[in-house]
């Protein structure tokens, strides 16, 4: 199914799924809301759109959707014939995916805050939310680093998931909240990996890798 | 007060779109070290559809005014004319404020990336450039004396998207501005109307030496794109620009040809830096080596 996607250009949200929408070929629509500096996410029209006043949004036929993470997971379910994604045959990877799409929104709640509030003067605890995301930081590089001794180059397993992508988005643009990768070996390695994709997409502050970078050229 | 500072004081710079608060609202920011209060005024009569503001300087009310849908600040008490944009008073453009962005760099630093063309292909790949198009032609700079500004003129370069209107990739020509130290015009090539120029304008408020709000403004000819698209199109392109910024050493703008070694596509930046050493307009740049 095709959608609508409710979109913000500078949101690591609403990236996610535009990511894992080019990932695997998914034609959508996108709707640009003027969230800064207009903040039209919060006007009587969108707030009818979604009570919540976030984005992203997605919409198809009856079906609106208002958590990128539901989202990743309903672009999966249908469009990953391989179930590798969502990896629904796979008791123990699915229960991790499950997981890390939790940890994957208290990203948003600490590097994703704070990347508002460095970027775009949005008010907010500046100390208290360096300090958790640091400490998600180091969650996630112990992981990625006990994830490469099992020979797991990803979060669940040896494929990429949708916990993959939706924990990519704010650990990679966490330099933007003046978070740099230097102290992060493991993270590097896994940020690499993704921006490997075959199809993968940019976005200000997530840049292409280099190397892919020379061979589309070539190719084009 | 050092000499720097006190240039850098008798300049207007930005510090609110007109509009963006409410009446009664309150923000606070900073301007050259110092923070400032904005208040916007309850309205004076029913008609005006825009607050007035009341900006304090350290609890002190300063001179305020308005112009390219800003309100701009002077703290200086010999403050230097603003400079104009003649295409602010045609009606039938497009006017887009896009909001502020926050950047951890010197403001003389954000101007300079503005005014640099050799970046497209690398930083706005696939939309203000593209490999192997990445040749800087042969451009004419100088400093025009009659209103003491930086132009750079015949500026071509081939884009894969030039604007938000583009539909495929054109040569586009620009000409760039430098009409103060802390903002820069660019008039580019319209796709929508070949014989216009589009007008995209950065304003800096530098917040300290080694900080800046920046605010992009546009005066566009394009009937078709929503206003959101249009301001996000800018701050794609901007936000690019912004983890290029924060990583440029050293912090400050090297006015001493030797610190930084420019090439023949760096004119513009050569010409801004000899520019601001002349003027002594040091504020955000490392001190000068005599």
């Amino acid at each position: 199914m095709s959608f609508t996607l409710h979109d913000y250009v500078l949101s690591g949200n609403c990236y996610k799924v535009r990511l894992l929408a080019q990932l695997l070929e998914v034609s959508y629509t996108i709707n640009p809301v003027d969230f800064h500096p207009g903040k039209a996410h919060k006007s009587p029209s969108f707030l009818a759109l979604n009570p919540h006043g976030t984005l992203p949004v997605l919409e198809s036929g009856d079906t609106v959707l208002t958590d990128s993470a539901a989202m990743l997971v309903w672009i999966a379910q249908q469009h990953d014939k391989q179930h590798t994604w969502w990896p629904i045959n796979d008791a123990e990877c699915l229960a991790m995916t499950v997981q890390w799409l939790g940890f994957s929104s208290q990203l948003t709640e600490s590097i994703g805050q704070l990347r508002l509030h460095t970027m775009l003067n949005r008010p907010a605890d500046a100390e208290t939310l360096r300090r958790q995301s640091i400490r998600h930081l180091r969650e996630l590089e112990n992981h990625l680093t006990e994830q490469s001794i099992r020979g797991q180059a990803f979060l669940c397993g040896k494929q990429p998931t949708v916990a993959d992508i939706a924990c990519f988005a704010y650990t990679a643009l966490s330099p933007d909240a003046g978070l740099e990768h230097t102290l992060y070996p493991g993270i590097r390695g896994w940020l690499h990996r993704i921006r490997c994709l075959e199809g993968f997409l940019t976005m200000p502050g997530i840049y292409e890798a280099h190397e892919t970078r020379n061979e589309h050229t070539a190719a084009s | 007060m050092n000499a720097a500072l006190e240039h850098a004081l008798q300049d207007w710079y930005p510090v609110a779109m007109v509009g963006e608060l409410a009446p009664g609202e309150c923000k606070h920011s900073k301007l050259l070290g110092v923070d400032i209060t904005v208040l916007a005024n309850h309205a004076g009569n029913a008609t005006e559809s825009t607050p007035t503001i009341t900006v304090r300087a350290d609890g002190a009310p300063v001179d305020v005014q308005q112009a390219f849908d800003h309100w701009w600040v002077c703290l200086g008490n010999k403050p230097r004319s603003l400079f104009t944009i003649e295409e602010a008073s045609e009606a039938d453009r497009r006017f887009v404020p896009c909001g502020v962005v926050r950047v951890a760099c010197s403001p003389l630093r954000a101007v300079e990336n503005f005014l640099d063309i050799a970046h497209f292909p690398f930083v706005h790949t696939g939309v203000l450039g593209a490999e192997p198009h990445t040749e800087v032609y042969k451009y004419d700079v100088k400093v025009d004396e009659s209103v003491d500004e930086v132009i750079a003129t015949n500026i071509k370069f081939y884009q894969p998207q030039a604007a938000k209107s583009a539909e495929g990739g054109i040569q586009t020509e620009y000409i760039y501005r430098v009409p103060a130290p802390m903002a820069a015009v660019l008039y580019k090539t319209c796709p929508l109307k070949p014989d216009a120029l589009d007008v995209i304008a950065l304003f800096v408020q530098p917040l300290d030496e080694q900080t800046c709000d920046v605010w992009p403004w546009m005066a566009l000819y394009d009937d078709t794109s929503t206003q959101a698209e249009l301001i996000q199109f800018q701050q794609l392109i901007f936000l690019q620009d912004r983890s290029i910024l924060e990583n440029q050493l050293p912090k400050k703008l090297p006015l001493d040809p030797g610190q930084e070694i420019p090439t023949k596509a760096d004119y513009t930046s050569v010409a801004y830096r000899r520019w601001l050493k002349k003027r002594g307009a040091y504020y955000g740049a490392l001190e000068v080596h005599p």
